[in-house]
């Protein structure tokens, strides 16, 4: 009798396990065999060029696309077939690079929209979870404003509210940091700290790397589709393949 | 006074349009879907009333317990059984699918209940009026009205202050983003016709109340709802109640200026608001 192999006892309790993901539109591909895993409680960052596939990577995890083949497994369920908004119960929640709020209603409607229909709370529950959130993420000044009239920073917050409004065990980002100042993404960085440290666990792509590095325990490189590179963030930024794919640096400059 | 006469019974009969028009605002509003039945479905409305009055011998008006849980249900079938399934990029299917529907409604009509006209019989209620300043108000057109007012300020109530209404909004805003906020597209649009059908019920009994109805007589309904929302502004429930009432006045007064002017008139007053403000009187102010 021997000891179980490594790779399982790693794999004990995930969170989320991707199984030979693939997607191709047409001849392009966007997923290649991808696979990995996610520990609950687990912060795992995301890197790769533009157009790598990491938001096709989210659009098959949360089930906006379907996948040619594989299968994703959801706290232990496969849920490859399940609808996007049957995911989203089950504690899947993103944000979206490009904000993309319920651009007629305001910012504490769209809170609302995610705390009753996800996280299924009614009346006063759910007004106060969406009142705290919008605290946390420092838009409860704005919390009757339409959201289709916010800033780009407000709108960027405004994904991470209704994302956490959702009350996710998996919440995943999408280059959430792109565009802030560097004030606005410490306080962003400390936020998705609190929220990590609450026990959510988090996949976060992210083209600011200190910000990434200064949350996530784990990182992959994804380019074409499919992955390139995983382990500790300080050795995977510091591999010379990661260094000329992603950042674009030779490797015998 | 004829000409006062004529504005004030528009106005009423305008009410009776509102109610016409609501069912196809709100689907139109949630859904994008262009409902080619609706005439035919207000036209059910009517038939079933019929069906429970001959049955039980109830008053028309309190066939609406029966008759308007009938056709919500019917309305949330009908979504998740066909509607649902010609929703998309493409906005041909809904328009050929609910012209096919109006094509079954209207020979189903015929099959079971002949192409005889038929009428509700309401009693003292059809020639009951009151006076009021010297006009004879008849009291079913004034019911009527009231009946408009408070469906259309309930519908606003729903559609801005609720769970349900907020679902609505959301999926009409961003289809793809609500369902990842975990909201079922296909069951909140189902919820919506069952709505939409519960008003066209009640616009069926009173229209088959107030006038006789036979199984093609949902096409003309079909153009005063259009002619209404239009008028009102795209998703505007309000402005659909005006809608109504320009179009009531319109035909009203058409026909007092000549009997044979009054479906003309109304027409007439869509395509002059049609040709000076397109998007409707009150088009909802997008954000």
């Amino acid at each position: 009798m021997c000891a179980a192999p490594f790779y399982l006892k790693v794999q004990m309790s995930p969170i989320l396990q991707i199984n030979g993901l693939n997607k191709a539109f047409g001849a392009v591909t966007v997923a290649d065999d991808l696979s990995f895993a996610l520990q609950q409680g687990e912060a795992l960052g995301v890197i790769g060029p533009n157009g790598a596939g990491k938001t096709t990577m989210f659009n098959l995890i949360t089930g906006t696309l379907a996948p040619d083949k594989g299968a994703i497994l959801f706290k232990g369920e496969n849920v490859t077939k399940h609808s996007a908004a049957r995911r989203c119960r089950a504690g899947m929640a993103r944000s979206f690079q490009v904000p993309q709020p319920f651009s007629g209603m305001s910012v504490f409607e769209n809170a609302m929209v995610a705390a009753t229909q996800s996280s299924g709370l009614s009346g006063q529950v759910a007004e106060q979870l969406c009142l705290d959130v919008l605290d946390q993420t420092a838009l409860l000044n704005k919390a009757n404003t339409l959201a289709g009239s916010l800033t780009l920073l407000d709108r960027k917050r405004l994904e991470l509210t209704r994302a956490l409004c959702a009350k996710p065990k998996l919440l995943m980002l999408d280059e959430i940091a792109g565009g802030l100042t560097e004030s606005e993404c410490t306080s962003l960085i400390q936020t998705i700290k609190d929220i990590h440290a609450s026990g959510v666990s988090i996949i976060w792509i992210e083209h600011v790397v200190h910000a990434l590095l200064a949350v996530v325990d784990r990182l992959i490189v994804i380019d074409f589709g499919s992955k390139i590179a995983e382990g500790a963030p300080k050795e995977i930024m510091a591999s010379p393949e990661v260094q000329e794919i992603y950042l674009g640096i030779e490797v015998d400059a | 006074m004829d000409w006062v006469n004529a504005v004030v019974q528009g106005t009423l009969l305008g009410g009776l349009y509102a109610l016409f028009a609501a069912g196809l605002s709100l689907i139109f509003g949630v859904m994008r879907l262009v409902n080619i039945a609706h005439g035919d479905l207000i036209v059910l409305g009517a038939y079933l009333g019929l069906t429970v009055v001959m049955a039980t011998g109830l008053h028309p008006l309190l066939a609406l317990v029966f008759v308007v849980p009938t056709m919500a249900a019917i309305g949330y079938v009908l979504q998740r059984g066909i509607l649902n399934k010609t929703l998309g990029d493409d906005i041909l299917p809904p328009l050929l699918v609910t012209f096919g529907l109006s094509v079954i409604l209207q020979n189903l009509f015929l099959e079971g209940y002949t192409a005889d006209p038929q009428k509700m019989n309401a009693g003292a209620l059809e020639t009951a009026s009151v006076s009021v300043g010297g006009l004879s108000l008849g009291v079913l057109p004034l019911l009527t009205f009231g009946i408009a007012i408070f469906v259309i300020a309930s519908l606003q109530f729903i559609f801005y202050r609720t769970p349900l209404g907020r679902s609505f909004r959301a999926v009409s805003d961003n289809q793809e983003i609500a369902q990842l906020m975990g909201l079922n597209k296909r069951h909140i649009f189902g919820l919506a016709m069952a709505l939409a059908l519960a008003v066209t019920a009640i616009a069926g009994i009173l229209l088959g109340i107030r006038t006789s109805f036979d199984p093609t007589a949902g096409g003309a309904r079909l153009i005063y709802g259009f002619e209404a929302v239009i008028i009102g502004g795209l998703g505007n429930l309000w402005g659909t109640l005006v809608g109504g009432v320009i179009l009531g006045v319109a035909q009203t007064v058409g026909a007092k200026i000549d009997p044979g002017w009054q479906l003309l008139a109304g027409h007439i007053a869509f395509l002059v608001v049609l040709a000076i403000r397109p998007n409707g009187l009150f088009p909802r102010v997008s954000g």
